[in-house]
């Protein structure tokens, strides 16, 4: 069987500068793949190239084999959901309609029908007391919470998250992590941009290491972090090992 | 003062009989400036470049001109090209057209002060841009644009006072005829501002209490 996501020879460039040059990778059902890396890396280009936020400038994406094109991207965007660095919750939702818009507009599911879904999400995020309030009104870890129970309502194949601790105190990261440790043993496939070692160390199933617009190295958490290939990922485990909570905090941008 | 009263008394029936016109030709008014104006917004910021030339030069026209000569232009000057319209009409195509230019730069400053992101998360979960303009983008735009978007319907349901300038037979023409007749111009004027001034405050408290009620946190300036 083939994977469920299949990303080939992506490149794109922002004028002269080349942020991929031709990255290739798979995800299999169930899978969850954590990419790190170096600032600049295009780690963040590369997700936003998966669902064409960022259309690329060549290469392909397959979703279930089926060829992400303009004409499908709509319906492929449904299947394929995304957790941002900042949230982006819509600010004039309340938390119950942030979850309930996607499945009722986009799905077309009923009211009622739309409601106990993102109750259920709700619940898995651990958020069920906070369905009137708005996203101004939460800390930053539980509107991740929320983004997170935003993506899952619409029942995606994938999930692809976009540093989604970066953002964050260093406090408010376990939450989240805790979040996202439980969808992946549950199965739900994920490609992670995150420097959270904690996450990838346990909950990962293979960490991919970028470098310059390439996939340096990619493997098993255990053979990554303990025994790495190349120098470059070396140093760059070294340096977010001195300093994992500064790693996190400094962000990462594109 | 008991004088003043009398004829106030006598006079203001006939001036209150003016007030449907007048808000007829406000609602209106503003109620095609409204959607003019999102379209006109919608093309000077999506638009592309014919569509944003367009739209960039009616607002400027409209926004550089006197409204008293639209009016005037609309009413006596079209008729020579045939097109004709009765006085109402014409003073509704003119405050209506003229108002859209003002409501299409708050539209445009409203829409583009809501953050880039909203408009992303939008398309990332599979909305249409349409469907991120109308779900995500427009509800936020338009929750902060009421209190500019106040004083512009403010300001227009003053200015349909000039339709008098056609003939259309609202509160200021009525006054006028009343002056004329008794000619006690004073009195009479200082009667139609105070019915203008009723109109705009109770417009005022309304549009405050629907920019009160609509209000989210984190997306209006709270009080």
């Amino acid at each position: 069987m083939s994977a469920l996501l299949e990303v080939e020879g992506i490149r794109k460039k922002y004028g002269q500068f080349e942020v991929l040059k031709g990255v290739s990778l798979q995800l299999e059902r169930g899978q969850a793949k954590v990419v790190m890396g170096p600032s600049g890396t295009g780690k963040s280009t590369l997700l936003r190239c998966i669902n064409y936020l960022t259309p690329p400038d060549a290469g392909t994406v397959r979703l279930d084999g089926e060829e992400v094109v303009p004409r499908n991207l709509n319906r492929i965007r449904q299947q394929v959901a995304f957790v941002f660095q900042d949230f982006n919750l819509f600010t004039h939702l309340r938390v119950i309609d942030n979850i309930t818009i996607g499945p009722r507009r986009i799905l077309g599911l009923s009211k009622t029908e739309a409601r106990d879904r993102a109750m259920r999400e709700l619940e898995r995020v651990g958020l069920a007391d906070k369905v009137r309030a708005y996203p101004a009104e939460l800390s930053g870890g539980q509107q991740q919470r929320v983004s997170i129970a935003r993506a899952l309502a619409m029942e995606p194949k994938v999930i692809l998250f976009d540093e989604p601790t970066s953002a964050l105190d260093p406090e408010l990261t376990g939450e989240v992590v805790n979040v996202m440790k439980r969808l992946a043993s549950e199965g739900m496939t994920m490609l992670v941009v995150s420097h959270e070692i904690g996450f990838a160390r346990s909950a990962a199933d293979e960490i991919v290491f970028m470098d310059g617009g390439h996939i340096l190295e990619q493997g098993p958490p255990a053979q990554l972090f303990d025994a790495p290939q190349h120098e470059r990922t070396r140093r760059f485990l070294r340096m977010i090992g001195d300093q994992v909570g500064d790693a996190a905090a400094a962000g990462e941008g594109a | 003062m008991s004088d003043f009263l009398d004829f106030a008394a006598e006079h203001l029936p006939y001036i209150l009989a003016g007030v449907p016109t007048t808000l007829a030709l406000w609602i209106l008014a503003i109620t095609f400036g409204f959607f003019f104006g999102l379209v006109l917004a919608w093309c000077r910021i999506y638009g592309k470049k014919p569509a944003y030339w367009a739209s960039t030069g009616y607002i400027e026209i409209f926004r550089g001109t006197p409204m008293l000569v639209q009016m005037l232009f609309i009413y006596l000057g079209l008729p020579e090209v045939g097109l004709t319209f009765d006085p109402f009409t014409a003073a509704v195509i003119a405050i209506g057209l003229n108002t859209s230019a003002y409501q299409a730069e708050y539209f445009r400053g409203a829409i583009q002060s809501i953050p880039q992101g909203q408009m992303t998360a939008a398309r990332a979960m599979g909305m249409s841009d349409l469907q991120g303009l109308i779900f995500i983008v427009l509800p936020q735009a338009l929750r902060r644009v009421i209190p500019q978007w106040s004083n512009e319907a403010i300001l227009e349901l003053k200015f349909t006072s000039i339709a008098f300038a056609i003939g259309v037979t609202e509160i200021t023409a009525r006054a006028e005829t009343i002056g004329f007749k008794t000619f006690r111009f004073f009195e009479i004027f200082l009667i139609v501002a105070a019915v203008y001034f009723v109109l705009t405050a109770t417009v005022a408290q309304i549009l405050h209490i629907v920019e009160r009620r609509t209000a989210v946190p984190g997306l209006t300036l709270g009080r």
